[in-house]
């Protein structure tokens, strides 16, 4: 963390967690925090014209672990792709090597992240059994602040224990889980349909028993729900709905999200929803099939914007050849039986399992253009964006190096249609979709909410990011961009965002002009529940490693070193 | 049509990496500037010029420029890689990756090349005088995106992984291979004058084989499904018709499934 | 009082066993008993009491004897002739941690040399397989919990991986496996009857080098269609009945090994394995697992490929991206070709395992070996540096056959002054920035692991 102090003058400062919307002022940086003024030999960084915001959150990207790795080693031709990707200055500077496209690997992730102002990403899936590796990306991937979500959704203890009704029981376990693999929150994805590909078969509905465990998806949510606001974690439920992407299944969608209505938010972090709806694009389609596919993005939206507990990701689909992994191990063998492209897959003992096919979102096809427009249309019907967060669901949708297209197209309404009059079947996505109706254009304080301060509130981390208030973290971007006067030219705004003219992160200049100056000093957050002894999750677990694991227990907590500079938030559970 | 001459006046202690090596690079320039278009000596920046004379002049464009290499580049690889138009001759044998990604144009090479040649190539023309290495045509590793068009001849033997994962174009041997002709592909046609010890059209999912000699071991995926008289590369037979792979996925073309044929001139 | 040290990794083959329990002398200076080993993993503990082991780095001098050197004056020459060659290769690393596989990228990439490991002449087929094919897999407690079939094709665990028929695949009660062995049908597909193949239910004893034939044949017939009536020397209906086997199966395994990536077609042949896998998930649940064989050679592919994109071969050599194509980037092809001038041998034994030609092209440059003991590599180096032992007297991840990341303990004291893989590399990194006056690049995390301090804890 840098001692020094830093002045940000005369920029157009965009902050939603102070409702300031283009006020030209200045930030004072000292210690790594954001202060009220500085002293008059502060380092001086002129942001006149420009856009001054805080470092960027992602709620929800796949960057560092085992499925991001086979991703990476899989796919050799992604590296093909991507050409030359170091920089003349990268290199003179001795800046580590980078590769890679859809899945860049470690360094270049830091840099593509910092080099867009992010400055916190949220690994979105952590195998509990992994968890070292992830840990391990984590460590190498330079200057982002990162934190990882365990998944549970499919862990058979919380399975055995949720099918008696033991919320407390499960509490205990996910506070024991966090506490080993140095994780987040509660992950949920495909509930009960990935333990169910453990035999090769799925859940695709709520009611779907899963095999030999006797639950169901709806039990599973609804006490993962329940036992995450007995800890009153930080974040909030983080869940992958049933059925990702297949004609109709919004209604799946609606009806798994309706679960959070009744729970109530109990938490000291200030989050106010119950339950993370992610990469909602992939859960938003209505259609009998493919032929017959079209938007579900009203309907869903219509529900969202109703309940106040619930938020959500996009997961925007750019339109490039990417590669798809998830923890939906039954959705990525359906996928390649579509692409007939490579498949790996790992299935978890006991845990979870994991799939990987690369996917090209072809321009050229319907199905594609649709999943393009979905997803704008979810942020584009959305009534508080404080609630609804940009994504691609990285890499699965799209790189995240392409959030500035993202932002793009939310902010331009030419911008949207010079790609949909790209389109070789125009006309029929214009039928399928309500894109093509949409006026709206959102702001740049829209932006700020759905990239900065709605994300963080939403993670539980509104007094360290997403915001520009004196005691927060000082993450601080600053992009070429005249608050007063927008370029007409879209792609004038895409540039900005993807390459900032400065990006401060906790106190230290970490890029200029686009380019990393600075290998930073990263954090890994994570979560410690201190709860009283439940001394039958305890036997539970030593016996099942007795018996059906095969690591030792005692190998299997994260050690200390692996995540040497932690940042460690408390959260104590009375009896 | 302008012609470049590149005489070799030294034979490189590692291996260079001669990706300059294409009309598209040469063309417009003196051959000063050419000289001094950049190679790479393992981590080493050279230059052309250190390691071959330049002489003659290059044409407006690449179609205006052919090169000619007087002398041996068995130490040299990327000649005429990704190159869209014009002519490389090499009198001589080459390294590995000529004509890799190439897009047009014509390369001649006198001698024997290394593996990897036309790996990917998407057009133009493939000469080979001797014999190829292995992975003639393929794809990248990794890439389902194999050969996509142009033509390669190779007149003498090749090594094993011809054309796999091919989409399209042409890919001649006419002597013997190895193993491996066609797996993974999806389209293109692969000619084998000689013999081939086996595995041909091994999960294959389309396109065409024709091989003049002998399979020593056939696919177990494969079956005879008639005899057919055809014209091939200036050659009439009797074929044997086989399709398959059938231990593979196939499409539908009108509601027909459409399988691989490997055609193999029937005994005499 | 000797202590018993419990939960230790073993240093041996890719099963990565880490529930070893091992006696050490009051002072840990000595291994005195180890327990719960196979009889090769016991011996790898007990070799570190060797009493002759390495203490300081050997220099060869000009009359081809080897003399001791201080680590400095090592650190030094090392840096000094990697940076000087135009193409070093850095290869091996079956046997050492992570930490040292992270800590040699950066030499690597300052040096710009090619980083390969024993992959590339052991499981590097089925890499290329996985690129062009995918992987689906698991890990081994899906095997142990669910498998009914398993299925070891061109491998023998009873004698490469002595405690993974127990451990994993054969005898172990699962979860949904209580009956052990009696609950399993084992298939063996291998040219010898080996001692796996005994003890197999079916033993195909195919003809040598036609692997491929085979599981075209089984996947024909997967489909419904006829096959001739011998494949790879297998009658047909011997076919059919596996295939049967494996499709009527809940939870097919199939392992394979060094039958499949080395013989013709290499990675082919792991290539239509992974295609017989996805085919019969369309009837039920399968899935295929490499035979790794040291207990971290999972571990570059897994580092590398988050650092640099790929598993191994990395060509380093161009500053502005890395480069991978085995058969031109692979260590042997390297060497053969005569195409590297500087060779770095690192925790493997090149000298044993690389065909000759390649070693006396090798020879002729610079040849420096980093590896705990005295090994082939060793003797014909002109530069040997001792290190630490992974494993036994160094800790750190290693990820096993299954790519599960296993935190493996140290049991012993290192020998006094003798560095880890990863501190050896950090000082050689160091002193090649010194030499070219850059300044080193730790990435933040890494700063700290050396100069740790308290975690910042808030409420």
């Amino acid at each position: 963390m840098a001692s020094g102090e830093i002045i940000i003058k005369g920029g157009y400062v965009v902050d939603p967690t102070r409702k300031i919307d283009g006020d030209v002022s200045d930030v004072a940086i000292r210690d790594g925090k954001i202060v009220d003024k500085v002293s008059s030999s502060a380092k001086v960084i002129d942001a006149k014209g420009k856009v001054v915001m805080a470092g960027g959150v992602d709620v929800h990207s796949h960057v560092a672990g085992p499925k991001v790795n086979v991703g990476r080693l899989m796919r050799p031709e992604d590296k093909l792709l991507s050409g030359f990707c170091r920089s003349g200055m990268a290199q003179k500077n001795g800046y580590r090597m980078e590769s890679g496209f859809s899945i860049p690997s470690t360094f270049k992730t830091g840099y593509d992240y910092a080099r867009m102002g992010y400055g916190f990403v949220m690994e979105a899936a952590m195998p509990p059994l992994h968890s070292p590796h992830v840990h391990e990306e984590i460590h190498d991937t330079p200057i982002i602040d990162e934190a990882a979500l365990p998944v549970f959704g499919n862990n058979w203890f919380v399975m055995d224990y949720l099918r008696k009704g033991e919320v407390e029981n499960t509490a205990a376990y996910i506070a024991w889980l966090l506490k080993a693999t140095k994780g987040y929150g509660v992950k949920v994805v495909n509930p009960g349909g990935t333990a169910a590909w453990g035999w090769g078969l799925n859940c695709i509905s709520l009611d779907d028993p899963v095999p030999y465990f006797e639950t169901t998806p709806r039990e599973i949510i609804t006490g993962l729900l329940k036992a995450n606001e007995y800890l009153g974690l930080p974040h909030s439920m983080h869940v992958h709905q049933n059925d990702l992407g297949n004609p109709g299944n919004y209604k799946v969608t609606i009806e798994s999200l309706k679960i959070s209505e009744g729970v109530k938010p109990r938490n000291k972090f200030g989050r106010e929803q119950v339950l993370h709806s992610t990469h909602l694009q992939f859960h938003s389609y209505k259609g009998e099939n493919w032929g017959t596919f079209e938007s579900g993005a009203k309907e869903v939206m219509d529900y969202v914007n109703r309940n106040k507990a619930i938020t959500i990701d996009t997961g925007n689909v750019t339109l490039d050849e990417t590669t798809t992994m998830t923890a939906d191990g039954p959705f990525e063998h359906h996928l390649h039986g579509l692409n007939h492209l490579k498949w790996a897959n790992v299935d978890v003992e006991m845990e979870t399992a994991a799939g990987v096919v690369p996917y090209v979102y072809d321009p050229n096809i319907k199905v594609c253009n649709i999943q393009w427009a979905i997803g704008l249309e979810l942020a584009l019907f959305a009534k508080d964006m404080n609630r609804t967060f940009i994504t691609t669901d990285h890499p699965n949708a799209g790189p995240f190096t392409r959030y500035p297209r993202v932002i793009k197209w939310l902010m331009s309404r030419k911008a949207r249609e010079a790609t949909l009059g790209s389109f070789k079947h125009k006309d029929k996505v214009i039928e399928a979709t309500h894109l093509h109706s949409i006026d709206r254009e959102l702001t740049l304080f829209e932006i700020a909410q759905m990239t900065r301060s709605g994300p963080a509130k939403c993670l539980g981390l509104s007094n360290l990011y997403g915001g520009l208030a004196p005691g927060m973290i000082a993450d601080v971007g600053v992009f070429d961009l005249n608050y007063k006067s927008m370029p007409s030219d879209p792609d004038k705004i895409e540039s900005a965002f993807q390459r900032a003219a400065c990006f401060i992160k906790s106190g230290e200049i970490v890029v200029k002009d686009g380019e990393v100056v600075s290998n930073g000093h990263k954090k890994t957050v994570w979560v410690n529940v201190n709860m009283a002894e439940n001394p039958q999750v305890k036997r539970d677990i030593a016996q099942s490693f007795t018996k059906d694991y095969t690591v030792q227990l005692e190998n299997y907590s994260v050690r200390d070193y692996l995540a040497p500079h932690p940042y460690v938030i408390n959260v104590d559970v009375e009896a | 049509m302008a012609t470049v001459t590149l005489k070799p006046t030294k034979t490189p202690e590692i291996m260079l990496e001669g990706y300059s090596i294409t009309p598209d690079a040469f063309a417009g320039k003196t051959p000063a500037q050419i000289a001094a278009l950049p190679a790479h000596e393992g981590k080493i920046h050279v230059t052309l010029g250190d390691f071959f004379a330049v002489t003659g002049e290059s044409g407006a464009t690449a179609a205006d420029t052919n090169i000619l290499i007087a002398g041996d580049c068995s130490r040299v690889k990327y000649i005429g890689s990704k190159m869209t138009a014009g002519t490389v001759t090499l009198n001589g044998n080459a390294d590995m990756y000529v004509g890799g990604w190439m897009k047009g144009g014509k390369i001649h090479v006198k001698g024997n090349v290394d593996s990897f040649c036309g790996i990917q190539m998407e057009g133009g023309e493939l000469l080979v005088d001797g014999n190829a290495g292995n992975h003639v045509g393929c794809a990248y590793r990794g890439d389902w995106r194999g050969m996509k068009g142009g033509t390669i001849r190779i007149r003498g033997s090749a090594g094993n992984d011809i054309g796999t994962f091919m989409l399209g174009g042409t890919i001649i041997i006419e002597k013997d291979a190895f193993i491996h002709v066609s797996t993974h592909a999806e389209g293109g046609t692969v000619i084998i004058k000689g013999d081939v010890e086996g595995r041909v059209g091994g999960q294959m999912v389309k396109g065409d084989m024709y091989v003049l000699g002998k399979i020593k071991f056939m696919m177990p995926g494969y079956q005879k499904v008639g005899t057919i008289e055809k014209e091939v590369d200036g050659v009439t037979a009797t074929f044997d018709h086989y399709i398959g792979d059938l231990g593979e996925r196939h499409g539908k073309s009108r509601g027909q499934i459409v399988y691989a044929n490997l055609y193999l001139k029937a005994a005499a | 009082m000797p202590k018993l040290i419990k939960g230790v990794g073993c240093p041996y083959c890719g099963s990565s066993c880490d529930d070893l329990e091992v006696l050490v002398s009051d002072d840990e200076t000595k291994v005195l008993e180890v327990h719960n080993a196979c009889i090769i993993g016991n011996n790898l503990f007990h070799h570190a009491n060797d009493p002759t082991r390495p203490r300081l780095p050997r220099q060869r001098q000009p009359d081809g004897s080897m003399k001791e050197i201080p680590y400095e004056e090592a650190i030094d020459w090392m840096a000094k002739t990697m940076l000087a060659a135009k193409k070093p290769l850095i290869y091996g690393f079956g046997s050492t941690n992570c930490e040292g596989m992270s800590a040699v990228g950066r030499i690597a990439e300052k040096s710009g040399a090619v980083l390969d490991n024993c992959a590339t002449i052991c499981h590097g087929p089925s890499f290329l397989a996985i690129f062009d094919n995918g992987y689906p897999s698991c890990t081994l407690g899906e095997a142990k919990n669910r498998a009914d079939v398993v299925v070891f094709w061109g491998c023998n665990p009873m004698h490469a991986h002595p405690r993974h028929t127990s451990r994993y695949s054969i005898f172990p009660r699962g979860y949904f496996t209580q009956k052990g062995q009696m609950q399993r049908t084992v298939l063996s597909i291998d040219p010898r009857e080996t001692d796996t193949a005994k003890l197999a239910d079916v033993h195909l004893m195919l003809d040598q080098g036609h692997d491929y034939e085979l599981f075209d044949a089984f996947r024909t017939v997967l489909r419904g269609h006829d096959i001739p009536e011998v494949v790879a020397g297998i009658p047909r209906e011997k076919i059919k009945e596996s295939v049967e086997i494996m499709k009527k199966a809940k939870f097919c395994m199939i392992f394979f090994g060094m039958g499949c990536t080395h013989t013709d077609g290499r990675n082919h042949n792991v290539d239509i394995a992974i295609s017989l896998t996805r085919d019969l998930n369309e009837h039920t649940k399968a899935s295929i697992m490499a035979m790794r064989g040291h207990y971290n050679i999972a571990g570059p592919g897994q580092v590398w490929s988050w650092q640099f994109g790929f598993p191994y071969c990395i060509d380093l050599s161009k500053g502005t991206h890395a480069h991978m194509n085995p058969g031109e980037t692979s260590s042997v092809d390297l060497a053969m070709r005569d195409e590297v001038d500087c060779f770095v041998n690192v925790g493997a034994d090149a000298g044993a395992h690389f065909p000759i030609q390649a070693v006396q092209h090798l020879k002729k440059h610079p040849f420096i070996t980093v590896d705990p003991n005295f090994c082939m590599a060793s003797e014909i180096a002109d530069l040997h540096i001792p290190v630490r032992i992974a494993g036994v007297d160094e800790p750190g991840v290693v990820y096993r056959m299954d790519n599960v990341p296993i935190q493996f303990k140290a049991v012993l004291k290192g020998l006094p002054g003798v560095p880890s893989d990863e501190e050896l590399f950090d000082r050689v990194y160091e002193r090649m920035c010194e030499l070219t006056k850059t300044a080193p690049v730790w990435l933040a995390a890494k700063e700290d692991r050396k100069y740790p301090h308290s975690p910042q804890v808030v409420s």
